[in-house]
């Protein structure tokens, strides 16, 4: 009995064309929302609201007075730390630091509480980039990947209106 | 005569590879998105410090303020002035409070432009004050060189 091949059988093939569509529209989608993340940091700024109390200040807890200048332009003018002008340019924070470190130890600082303070008082017009690089000046310095801290407590004083 | 029909066969590229590779890249992608972008704003550009390291643990109800350089303030899709922020600050303490909590607990985290004048976020700041918040955190982005 002759035996008839059969035909070619027909191949069960998935199809593909959906599943590609799908996948691509999840690519698209995380692309677009892709977005590259940059480490982001606090300094604590404590703003304790005014006291009625009239306790006698020891004149020693007085806080450190930074001052800042600003041009018109809101450019640097001058860098003063208790009315010591330091210059308005990198080595003006350099300067700074190193006064910071002269007046309260390279030492571990002091509990939140009872380590020394600093009260900037800047200009209106200032750009703010000055002032936390100020704030990063007082704050502490890196020594190889350790971060040594000097002043903990900051403080803003009024804002001052042109 | 009888004429056989050939059979045209179709010229069908070998997807695989091309699958494998998209796959990849949507693992990658998936892997590396960061849904916690929603504190970013477009409007920010972060001055930068070498100090600051990112916290262990995130702040405790958080305020977040994002000042563009111009001044202006967004607070929770709002836009306010240093003037009209009141109102926004007096809506997030009140879901503060609505929560057991008090204002002492509240933590004022300020991401001001790099370029925005430094009055306007000793203004915010005060404003804040005048709602009883005390615990304020100036956000800066972290510069590793």
């Amino acid at each position: 009995m002759k035996i008839r091949n059969r035909e070619h059988a027909a191949k069960n093939e998935l199809s593909m064309t959906s599943m590609i569509d799908i996948v691509f529209l999840l690519l698209i989608f995380f692309v677009m929302t892709f977005k590259i993340v940059e480490l982001e940091g606090d300094f604590s700024v404590r703003m304790p609201l005014a006291s009625d109390s009239t306790s006698v200040v020891d004149p020693t807890d007085l806080p450190l007075k930074l001052r800042l200048q600003a041009t018109e332009t809101g450019g640097l003018a001058s860098v003063s730390l208790n009315d010591i002008r330091l210059g308005n340019d990198d080595e003006a924070f350099e300067q700074l630091r190193a006064n910071v470190i002269g007046l309260v130890g390279a030492d571990a600082p002091l509990d939140d509480e009872d380590g020394p303070e600093i009260e900037i008082d800047t200009d209106f017009n200032l750009r703010y980039e000055h002032v936390i690089r100020a704030i990063t000046a007082v704050s502490g310095y890196k020594e190889g990947d350790q971060v040594v801290k000097l002043i903990e407590r900051i403080k803003f004083a009024k804002p001052r209106r042109n | 005569m009888r004429v056989k029909s050939k059979k045209v066969d179709l010229a069908e590229g070998d997807l695989t590879p091309m699958i494998d590779m998209t796959f990849q890249l949507i693992a990658f992608f998936m892997v590396l998105i960061n849904f916690a972008q929603t504190e970013a704003n477009d409007n920010v550009v972060l001055p930068s410090s070498r100090l600051v390291k990112p916290p262990e643990v995130p702040l405790e109800f958080p305020i977040i303020l994002h000042v563009a350089q111009d001044g202006q303030v967004f607070l929770g899709g709002d836009d306010y002035t240093a003037e009209t922020l009141r109102i926004g600050l007096q809506r997030e303490l009140s879901v503060i409070r609505a929560e057991g909590k008090s204002v002492d607990d509240a933590n004022v985290i300020i991401r001001a432009h790099q370029d925005c004048a430094a009055g306007e976020v000793q203004e915010i700041i005060r404003v804040a004050q005048d709602e009883q918040l005390t615990n304020f955190a100036l956000r800066v982005k972290e510069d590793r060189r």
